[in-house]
């Protein structure tokens, strides 16, 4: 791909005979360009799925609610995330007096950008990964745990008692279902022996089809996996941070505009990220559910992005389901219940592994 | 033993499971929503919208001035000023509604001997200015005569149960 494009601009150039003016200035670069494209590629479509995920989870709430939810804006409301995006653009950001300004115009960055960095490690097929690299699942850990430094940092520097309260219960919350989100991906690296999030699908590839996915072995741990991911990413039922009913909300009370988009980027973009991380780790990536026929013939993408779209639709069911945690009922639930639960499965699988029964 | 089935209950989380169900259900459920501009719900022939005075077929106005609806209006939002007219009969100089005092609990109408004040079923009405919800006698009576064949219909439709 990579020499095609190059062939295909030093052609395009030569039509116009520019190349040999430019060849000295493309050539070194272009490694690097062709990041920058790979980059792209794949940040763009997470940046219209966010948008649309906006609408999903509207139009998601008000069918569950027996109402239509948005739609004057285009055909079914399809031109709304366009609508609220070019509002929020056109909107004042306001910067309170007593705020830190350098560090809340910096916490809206820090909350998006490892939520897109996250992405460099997530294989959307066989071999269609922006770095192969074999420590993935702990440069995912890194990076999913460094969204919260935005969030604490936007309660810090806001300046403001209902922020500031935000962003503790964030890091309270944070370092709660780290931990349990850690040893359910320990559990993942027993049962595939490799951190390389490719080597971890190609590991389910074990000629069972679906029922040699890992979300079979390591049931509880596919279930804790995804409620921790759901504390991770601050969404209903555990979105104290923001927790609108009695903090207004939370850590992002002071920012308007473009600051509180990008928080709001984040939080759906994380939420796109935990859904792919899920399919990747339990539910087979870009494996079809059965090795037979019409399932492999289908790209192995359209898999992964069907397996994310489900897991995204549970994110929307809980929210319209379940109501917000108390605080005290938060931390026991990741204390008492998921960290010893994810421990004695580590012990268990390990164990499993050391038996003929280990079928995976 | 109780308290392990309800261990079991919680562990294997099937009350969430159940919640999840109800709303999984109404997901397919049929939308109630009426969507106001487009679709508008039934209005009965009792509704209390924007009030009215009405005339007789022959053109005379019915209301008599006897102030029964000024004196029953909860809301004080009625002012009535009556003179004699040239012919000898009682009639209002002056008939004045303020809307926005209105509570629209339809004494008036109830209390009006001759059915001369009466509420339409117009409810999508506005004002711009704060002048623009005091209605006086000639609004009042050009709403009566805008709408009077609803008017008459509704009060038919009602004259059996009154």
């Amino acid at each position: 791909m990579e020499a095609q494009a190059l062939h295909l601009i030093q052609w395009l150039l030569s039509q116009v005979g520019l190349w040999d003016a430019l060849r000295g200035f493309i050539e070194p670069v272009w490694p690097v360009a062709w990041i920058v494209v790979k980059i792209l590629v794949i940040i763009l479509p997470i940046m219209g799925a966010v948008a649309y995920l906006t609408l999903a989870e509207r139009k998601v709430l008000g069918f569950m609610q027996v109402r239509p939810g948005p739609n004057r804006v285009g055909y079914w409301g399809l031109l709304q995330p366009i609508a609220d995006g070019v509002k929020l653009l056109f909107k004042e950001i306001i910067i309170p007096t007593g705020a830190n300004k350098f560090l809340f115009v910096a916490a809206p960055v820090l909350a998006l950008v490892p939520a897109l960095a996250a992405w460099a490690v997530v294989p959307f097929d066989d071999g269609m990964i922006l770095a192969n690299v074999n420590a993935g699942l702990l440069y995912l850990l890194a990076m999913t745990s460094l969204g919260v430094y935005g969030i604490i940092i936007a309660g810090w520097a806001s300046n403001s008692k209902y922020a500031f309260l935000g962003a503790l219960r964030s890091a309270a919350q944070i370092v709660s279902y780290e931990l349990a989100m850690g040893f359910a991906l320990v559990c993942v690296l027993l049962a595939a022996q490799s951190m390389n999030l490719g080597d971890i699908v190609r590991g389910q590839h074990n000629g069972y089809g679906l029922l040699g996915w890992y979300f079979i072995p390591l049931f509880p741990m596919f279930v804790v996996y995804f409620i921790a991911g759901v504390a991770e990413t601050n969404r209903a039922p555990f979105d104290l941070a923001e927790g609108e009913s009695e903090i207004v909300a939370g850590f992002h009370v002071e920012y308007s505009g473009m600051g509180f988009a990008l928080f709001f980027l984040a939080e759906y973009a994380n939420m796109i990220l935990i859904s792919a991380l899920t399919a990747v780790m339990f539910l087979g990536g870009w494996l079809p559910p059965l090795d037979i026929a019409p399932f492999n013939q289908v790209p192995g993408l359209i898999w992964m992005l069907a397996k994310m779209s489900a897991l995204l639709f549970v994110f929307l069911w809980f929210r319209a389901t379940f109501p917000r945690y108390r605080y005290d009922q938060l931390m026991r639930l990741g204390w008492k219940v998921f960290i010893p639960l994810t421990l004695v499965w580590v012990v268990v699988v390990a164990a499993w592994m050391q038996t003929p029964w280990w079928l995976w | 033993m109780k308290n392990l089935i309800a261990f079991f209950k919680s562990f294997l989380l099937l009350e969430l499971l159940k919640g999840m169900s109800v709303t999984g259900r109404y997901f397919f459920a049929r939308h109630i929503t009426v969507e106001y501009p487009d679709e508008k719900t039934p209005q009965s022939f009792r509704f209390r919208g924007l009030h009215a005075q009405r005339r007789y077929p022959n053109g005379e106005e019915r209301c008599i001035g006897c102030k029964l609806c000024e004196a029953v209006c909860p809301a004080l939002a009625i002012k009535i000023e009556v003179a004699e007219r040239e012919d000898g009969t009682r009639r209002t100089t002056q008939y004045d509604i303020d809307l926005t005092k209105c509570i629209f609990c339809g004494f008036c109408e109830e209390s009006c001997p001759v059915d001369a004040i009466v509420e339409t079923r117009v409810f999508e009405y506005h004002g711009e200015k704060r002048g623009d919800l005091y209605y006086t006698k000639p609004m009042l009576l050009a709403m009566g005569e805008k709408y009077e064949e609803q008017i008459a219909l509704d009060r038919a439709a009602d004259a059996k149960y009154r």
